[in-house]
């Protein structure tokens, strides 16, 4: 089976007998492994494994490598994913053997230059956020979602209010979000959004009362939107006794600008991986730290890293909800966040968030004629268009254009979200890109716009120059085909 | 399917009424709108469902999406075709992709479903 690409398998050119190395003669006595491991464990057949030379397996990736599209490739202009450059400086430190080489159960006297690491990232992020205490374990954003969930549940026991057991969500949120609240043991309350794509607060005021446990908000939200009702969405939440969780998702448009915790927000994660330049999209893994209020600070998740003189220990906090993750999270992405936080300065996060907001706009302003802005106002870092105007006019759906725009060698943006949006087409450009990058993208979404009217075919049938064509995604869902099997 | 004997959600679920029994699906319009179905999450019968809460699942490549009861009652069939045939839902919304069958609880109404003129009013709107 040779696959489109025109790359074959690794099994499709294996050759009986081709090694990649050679094992020097054994220098030991030879043990039979029947003496060593039970028989039950012991397999009875050679493993079919592809016999390959070394060039051949370092071709076959190479070419499988090209065939991808990755940041470091082109345009990459993924809507609520902040798929901004990663720095290479970033891999560098990450890379010294004193990050890399240390193991998690030396004693702490040996890894203090870590430890000292975590405590300074920890009070960054308290920071930049305008909270109290930070924990670094949680590997992903939704992962912090659920820590600042279970925080929550914990407060609310704590002070004997335990039966608050519903979590507000608007209806433009991340998935992750009522996901997380499910996941916590929460009934999750949808809130509609108002006309200018924020939190309806009429309606928040009829849904708040004594169950509120407390309300999970992006902002700016997934619209690209800053909410400006925020201080009294706050008010609200806290006068019924819940508690404000700020999904920081879309933190790349607020860094030294707004800190959330002054806005009202009590919990707040960090997607380290995207705000703070890390790899991520199949590249992880990645990270969510998450900073809470000083009156929450003794529910985090431990141990966490304190200051003792000018010692560095790990703690567990007083009322701690446990560990959330093995060890201290994932290091080495610490690490990296760090760099790119200690590159730039404060001056600098400001800078990237400002630039950010203006690359957003700039787009924005020149794209709002050739398709639908449902919400024409000034954006943040990311704005939604919609396809409505092609798809009613022409019959060419959001996803055609999504298509077509491989074609023209950017990725696609985020389609079909936030899901109170028709045919949305979310883009967020960052700050990394050039004005040139963002003129071609405009110029290729410009031409697009117009093949929907002149030549709608070519879109529907798009894309033409990728390594492969239109795939049947349907097909493939219905139909997964997860591994080769030999003929 | 004749559209004139369904009643219709603002969610997009289409009933049909029969005695007590009423079978449920999802709209032409949901289903064009959800894109290419590939996997339903049936109810088991014998579950209870109440008016307006989710009883299915419906995953097609854009979106996962609840089915909301349009009647509160008991599961008494479901269409197992679905396990195996998703796109039944795409390619017969309103005859063969129903989903399940419910014994409508007594005491419910019916008042809040609109009929199939006023459903299409709703999503022109929409």
């Amino acid at each position: 089976m040779m696959n489109k690409t025109g790359v074959p398998l690794l099994f499709e050119i294996s050759t009986p007998g081709r090694r990649g190395y050679r094992l020097p003669d054994l220098d030991v006595p030879e043990v039979p492994l029947e003496e060593l491991l039970p028989a039950e464990y012991l397999r009875q057949q050679e493993p079919e494994l592809p016999e390959v030379s070394e060039i051949e397996v370092v071709r076959h990736f190479t070419q499988l490598s090209r065939l991808n599209h990755g940041v470091d490739v082109d345009f990459y202009p993924l809507g609520s994913c902040t798929m901004k450059y990663n720095p290479r400086v970033n891999e560098d430190v990450a890379a010294l053997p004193g990050f890399a080489a240390i193991h998690p159960y030396q004693p702490e006297e040996t890894v203090q230059g870590a430890l000292e690491l975590m405590y300074n990232l920890s009070q960054y992020l308290a920071e930049l956020s305008g909270l109290h205490s930070a924990t670094l374990q949680p590997a992903a954003g939704a992962h912090g979602e659920l820590t600042g969930l279970w925080i929550m549940k914990a407060f609310h026991e704590a002070n004997g209010e335990g039966h608050r057991n519903e979590i507000i969500v608007p209806d433009s949120a991340h998935g992750t979000n009522p996901a997380s609240a499910m996941m916590a043991n929460y009934k999750v309350v949808e809130v509609p959004s108002d006309g200018r794509g924020g939190v309806d607060v009429e309606a928040l005021r009829k849904l708040v009362g004594p169950n509120t446990a407390g309300l999970m908000l992006t902002n700016p939200n997934t619209l690209g939107l800053f909410d400006e009702n925020i201080c009294t969405i706050a008010e609200l939440v806290h006068a019924a006794g819940g508690l404000l969780y700020y999904d920081g998702a879309n933190a790349n448009a607020l860094m030294g600008i707004v800190k959330p915790g002054d806005t009202g927000f009590d919990i707040v994660h960090y997607n380290l991986h995207k705000t703070f330049s890390t790899p991520h999209g199949g590249g992880g893994p990645g990270a969510g730290p998450i900073v809470v209020s000083e009156k929450l600070a003794p529910f985090l998740p431990g141990p966490i890293v304190v200051k003792q003189g000018d010692r560095y220990v790990l703690k567990q906090p007083e009322k701690s909800i446990g560990r959330v993750k093995g060890f201290y999270g994932n290091f080495s992405v610490l690490v990296k966040a760090y760099a790119y936080i200690r590159s730039h300065g404060a001056e600098g996060l400001r800078q990237v968030s400002e630039t950010a907001v203006v690359n957003a706009n700039y787009l924005m302003h020149h794209l709002k004629d050739l398709y639908d802005l449902p919400y024409n106002r000034h954006c943040k870092h990311e704005f939604v268009l919609s396809g409505r105007r092609q798809k009613e006019q022409y019959g060419v759906r959001t996803l055609d254009i999504a298509k077509r725009l491989l074609d023209y060698g950017v990725h696609a943006p985020t389609v079909y979200f936030p899901l109170n949006v028709e045919e949305a087409i979310m883009i967020e450009p960052t700050e990394t890109e050039t004005k040139e990058t963002l003129d071609r993208f405009i110029a290729a979404m410009r031409q697009i716009a117009e093949e929907a009217e002149t030549d709608p075919e070519s879109l529907r049938s798009a894309p033409h120059y990728t390594p492969v064509g239109r795939l049947d995604e349907a097909r493939a869902a219905r139909q997964p085909i997860l591994r080769w099997r030999k003929a | 399917m004749s559209e004139k004997r369904l009643l219709f959600t603002k969610d997009h679920e289409w009933v049909l009424v029969e005695g007590n029994i009423a079978r449920v699906g999802i709209t032409d319009y949901a289903q064009n709108e959800l894109g290419d179905v590939v996997f339903v999450d049936l109810p088991a019968e014998g579950d209870t469902v109440e008016e307006g809460e989710g009883f299915a699942v419906v995953e097609s490549v854009k979106a996962v999406s609840d089915v909301y009861s349009p009647v509160s009652g008991t599961v008494v069939k479901v269409n197992e075709e679905l396990e195996s045939s998703p796109e039944l839902i795409n390619e017969s919304p309103l005859d063969k992709g129903w989903i399940a069958e419910i014994e409508i609880a007594e005491g419910t109404q019916l008042d809040d479903l609109m009929n199939a003129e006023e459903y299409q009013a709703f999503i022109k709107e929409a």
